[in-house]
């Protein structure tokens, strides 16, 4: 009754191929956005800003470039870990090397080097499917972990391995790395990044591209009947998707944490991000939002949760109790709805269209 | 087992290889040592881990081939057993007792993931399944330590840990190791005939084949089901007493699943001959390869090594060595 | 008769021999193709009319024989080729892109003629979002062509049996092909599914002189519509020629009815 698309009529074709064709959809997307850019930062705390807003914003960017290789092309990947490590670290290398660099090209280069590496490690895509390819992409996880924790070059022969991010500015004198650069600032940063790569990669995937990797997904042979071509469009989605988690991964280290180490890319991150998109929904970009606030905050909640009812448990137990407590919930996730969150805020919509009179 | 004539070739060029590329590092090199007894001292001993990488894939393998399902949980599985085992060990009860006792806990674990996940998921998606299964390796994980607690624990099964020489003292090999790969030759023996002859075995290869016709034509789906897993539960529990015996009963055992699966990749996910044979050559290969080729290029390559191989491998025949080839029908 | 102009072969198919193993599908096969005729191959279950359509757009590579599209010889065709040169297909099993509507699923089928970069599709504007709507307008075309504007943005898997066949035709449209290869349209309809379906065969061939090469199995059908048919069994070629001539050969009223011997 209250959501509807009954009584809204397109005059153009432009008007019927918006991302939003219904109205209520556009009100919706734009109160969210306010909220994100204006409420947010001026009632949050420093804390929720700088341990939860931050890292949900940046694993969704993640999730949202594995959605793009996984849910929408179909190929299973558990890279992700790596290719977050190589934007991360050739983040680094270019900040380091070029030190006048703004950090904007610093972040596009890095994930275009880490495309590059994508489109290194999907060449194997061509030959390999499903599980096999899965597991394909574990070589490229360890391969790329033992590289920069090998070779000293990536660290600027570091002694510890870590490499820290240099002070950096977005705009004017505006701090986003570094020591002293403020959280609502690194927040508003990369909050504006994500915003901007969420748009871009949901123009791609309306667009041609987009519909051959789903054609893809749905069937490679009819897809390659009506003249898809397997090898650029696979390619391709290795290369973007490798982009938006090489940009994900320098986020991570300079906006983020500020110091990493290529530890924090380890193969419990590609799965952590794999989480993400299967409980938000595979081949949904509000998916891969919603996917990565659930990951991010359970492990919030239930660290918290025994102290809320007044329980004191040792440190290490209270960790074995998160991992059980985490396996049985994405098995009950699965179980309940295995197409994810997105499909479930679809069904509610469906069922908005109707109440409150149900037939 | 039927050996296509590819097969055969490659095997044949990667065990070449396993020979050249190390004489070849030995004679170019300066910082390589190299000798004939030493190179089959590296090689058996590869050969012998190669063994136990079998035993883990082997679980992966029984549950694909009668499932469908890529069971990342195999590895939470070994150490689970292995946590089980221990744990009543320490409770006081005889270690004969503790293994029938951990048995029946692996049995019951397989009732319930029955019970619980997959009856709830049948007909879903592959990689649905696929996740359930990462969420029970959590909780197994989880769930193990929180009951026996997370140190490292010994195991003893009283086998000797000293190294042997053999050959006119030419090779030393470690006798538990010889032990340990007897032991799983045993079991996959075991496994093969119960496949091949049993009623049950000829059910699960059906079912293997096509869910629904197997249900159409009244093999009880869920008994099979709780069968394989059950028998899962028996190779992780072998492989958990092996594994634990010479590491110590710890976390990492869980991390030694993703040892097996390249063993699976270049084995196929369908074979148990490929998950022998997978499983021997990637255990000689890497261990070789950590040997011989390692300090070139930094060491510490055992991390990725074996998936780079597999990888390789895949590129000649995208199946894996014994994987059923899918023509593709329209 | 049908007032349409037939003109000179287009595809020639000389002495195809296809195996799998030791399996022999297709053995010495030889027919060609007019253009703007519909053109049908017939013949019992097994043999071969499939794999002879795969031959012809390159999935299958037959070992012998030679094809010639346009008067190029070759020894095999390839997938990606065939697309290029306008053959487009529908599939015995429907072989849509399930997670799709059908509006995208049409469009897809419009991928070779969209030229635009990946960059300008990722900023969605100028080029990319003014092809967009011009190949928007022709799938439109198609869709109310096909009669199934209702069901645009439904997604292709929630639609009855006989609807996605329409929809995978619409998409073989949507590449304005020169030659239509239609693996059982009508497989599995009802008589008034199958009437809309022929119609929407002759309307397609009549409209835009489209070549089509057809596998049916309803006999009615194929008499009514085809121009000249060639009858397969177990991957030999049994007669080859116009309708009447085909009815009338005693080995394929043999092959059809069966025969004592």
């Amino acid at each position: 009754m209250f959501y509807r698309e009954a009584g809204e009529f397109k005059a153009s074709y432009k008007a019927d191929q918006a991302i939003l064709p219904i109205r209520q959809d556009r009100w919706f997307i734009w109160a969210i956005l306010a909220i994100a850019f204006l409420v947010i930062p001026t009632v949050s705390s420093d804390y929720w800003l700088g341990t939860i807003m931050l890292p949900f914003l940046i694993l969704a960017l993640a999730a949202l470039g594995l959605n793009v290789l996984t849910g929408y092309a179909g190929q299973l990947s558990l890279g992700t870990g790596g290719f977050m490590a190589t934007g991360a670290f050739a983040a680094y290398k270019l900040a380091t090397m070029f030190p006048g660099m703004h950090i904007l090209l610093v972040l596009l280069f890095s994930g275009t080097i880490t495309a590059g590496v994508g489109i290194l490690f999907g060449i194997p895509s061509l030959r390999i499917k499903g599980f096999y390819l899965a597991v394909a992409t574990l070589a490229s996880q360890f391969f790329l972990i033992w590289m920069f924790n090998k070779f000293g070059w990536f660290t600027n022969y570091s002694s510890s391995g870590v490499i820290t991010a240099p002070p950096m500015a977005a705009i004017g004198d505006v701090l986003v790395t570094g020591a002293y650069a403020t959280v609502t600032a690194k927040y508003l940063f990369t909050l504006s990044i994500v915003t901007l790569l969420a748009l871009i990669t949901k123009n791609l995937v309306r667009s041609n591209i987009g519909r051959e990797w789903m054609a893809v997904r749905d069937m490679d042979i009819a897809a390659e009947i009506i003249g898809i071509k397997m090898l650029p469009t696979k390619l391709k989605a290795f290369a973007y998707s490798s982009f938006l988690c090489g940009i994900a991964g320098a986020l991570w280290a300079f906006v983020h944490t500020g110091s990493v180490e290529p530890l924090a890319f380890d193969v419990n991150r590609s799965f952590q991000i794999l989480f993400m998109i299967i409980i938000g929904g595979l081949g949904s970009i509000m998916g891969a939002f919603l996917g990565a606030a659930f990951i991010v905050l359970l492990p919030i909640f239930l660290s918290n949760a025994p102290h809320w009812f007044g329980l004191d448990i040792p440190v290490d137990l209270i960790s074995h109790i998160e991992a059980m407590v985490f396996g049985a919930l994405i098995i009950f996730f699965l179980i309940v709805e295995p197409h994810g969150l997105a499909r479930l805020w679809q069904i509610t919509k469906e069922k908005l269209r109707l109440w409150p009179f149900p037939y | 087992m039927r050996l296509e004539r590819d097969v055969i070739y490659i095997i044949l060029a990667s065990l070449l290889l396993m020979v050249a590329i190390p004489w070849m590092a030995g004679t170019l090199s300066e910082d390589i040592f190299f000798e004939w007894p030493f190179f089959f001292e590296v090689a058996i001993g590869g050969l012998l881990s190669g063994v136990m990488y079998s035993l883990v894939a082997l679980g992966f393998v029984l549950i694909f081939k009668a499932s469908g399902v890529f069971n990342f949980a195999q590895g939470a599985m070994v150490l689970f057993s292995a946590l089980t085992l221990v744990g009543l060990n320490e409770m006081g009860l005889p270690m004969w007792l503790s293994v029938i006792v951990t048995l029946l806990v692996m049995l019951v674990l397989a009732i319930a993931i029955e019970r619980v996940v997959l009856r709830s998921l049948v007909n879903q998606e592959h990689i649905i399944l696929f996740m359930a299964t990462i969420g029970i390796a959590y909780f197994l994980d989880g769930f193990g330590q929180t009951i026996w607690g997370s140190e490292v624990k010994n195991l003893d099964i009283g086998f000797s840990q000293e190294p042997g020489f053999y050959f006119d003292g030419l090779i030393l090999i470690n006798d538990f190791d010889l032990i340990a790969a007897v032991i799983a030759g045993i079991l996959v023996i075991v496994l093969a005939l119960f496949f091949q002859y049993t009623r049950i075995g000829r059910a699960l290869r059906a079912v293997a084949d096509d869910h629904q016709a197997a249900l159409s034509v009244g093999i009880p789906l869920k008994h099979i089901w709780v069968i394989v897993w059950a028998v899962a539960g028996i190779v992780a529990l072998v492989a958990g007493i092996m594994w634990g015996s010479k590491l110590g009963v710890q976390f990492s055992l869980a991390l030694i699943a993703l040892k097996a699966l390249p063993v699976l990749i270049l084995g196929g996910f369908t074979s148990v001959p490929g998950a022998i044979i997978g499983g021997l050559l990637i255990g000689a290969g890497e261990k070789l390869a950590e040997v011989f080729i390692a300090p070139m290029i930094g060491g510490g390559i055992e991390d990725w090594f074996a998936y780079m191989l597999a990888l390789a491998f895949l590129v000649f025949r995208p199946q894996g060595l014994f994987g059923e080839k899918i023509i593709e029908r329209v | 008769m049908k007032e349409r102009a037939i003109g000179e072969v287009i595809l020639d198919l000389k002495n195809i021999s296809l195996s799998f193993g030791a399996m022999r599908v297709l053995n010495n096969i030889s027919f060609d193709v007019r253009k703007s005729e519909i053109r049908s191959i017939i013949g019992p279950n097994g043999a071969g009319k499939s794999s002879m359509l795969n031959v012809i757009n390159g999935v299958y590579h037959p070992q012998e024989g030679e094809i010639s599209f346009r008067g190029e010889v070759r020894k095999q065709m390839k997938v990606h080729e065939a697309a290029g040169f306008g053959i487009a297909r529908t599939f015995q099993n429907i072989a849509l892109f399930k997670g799709m509507s059908t509006l995208d699923n049409i469009m897809t089928g419009r991928n070779l003629k969209m030229k635009s970069s990946m960059f300008s599709q990722a900023i969605y504007w100028g080029k990319a979002q003014k092809e967009e709507i011009e190949h928007r307008r022709k799938v439109e075309e198609i869709i109310d062509f096909l009669e199934i504007q209702a069901i645009r943005k439904t997604p292709v898997g929630r639609l009855p049996y006989g609807m996605q066949k329409r929809v995978e035709l619409g998409r073989a449209l949507a590449a304005e092909p020169e030659i239509l290869l239609l693996d059982e349209p009508m497989a599995g309809m009802n008589v008034e599914e199958k009437e809309d379906m022929s119609r929407f065969v002759l309307d397609i061939n009549d409209e835009f002189g489209t070549t089509i090469v057809l596998i049916e199995h309803d006999m009615g059908v194929v008499m009514d519509i085809s121009d000249r048919v060639v009858v397969l069994d177990y991957g030999r070629q049994l007669a080859d020629g116009t309708p009447d001539v085909v009815r009338n050969n005693q080995d394929v009223i043999d092959a059809y009815l069966g025969v004592s011997h």
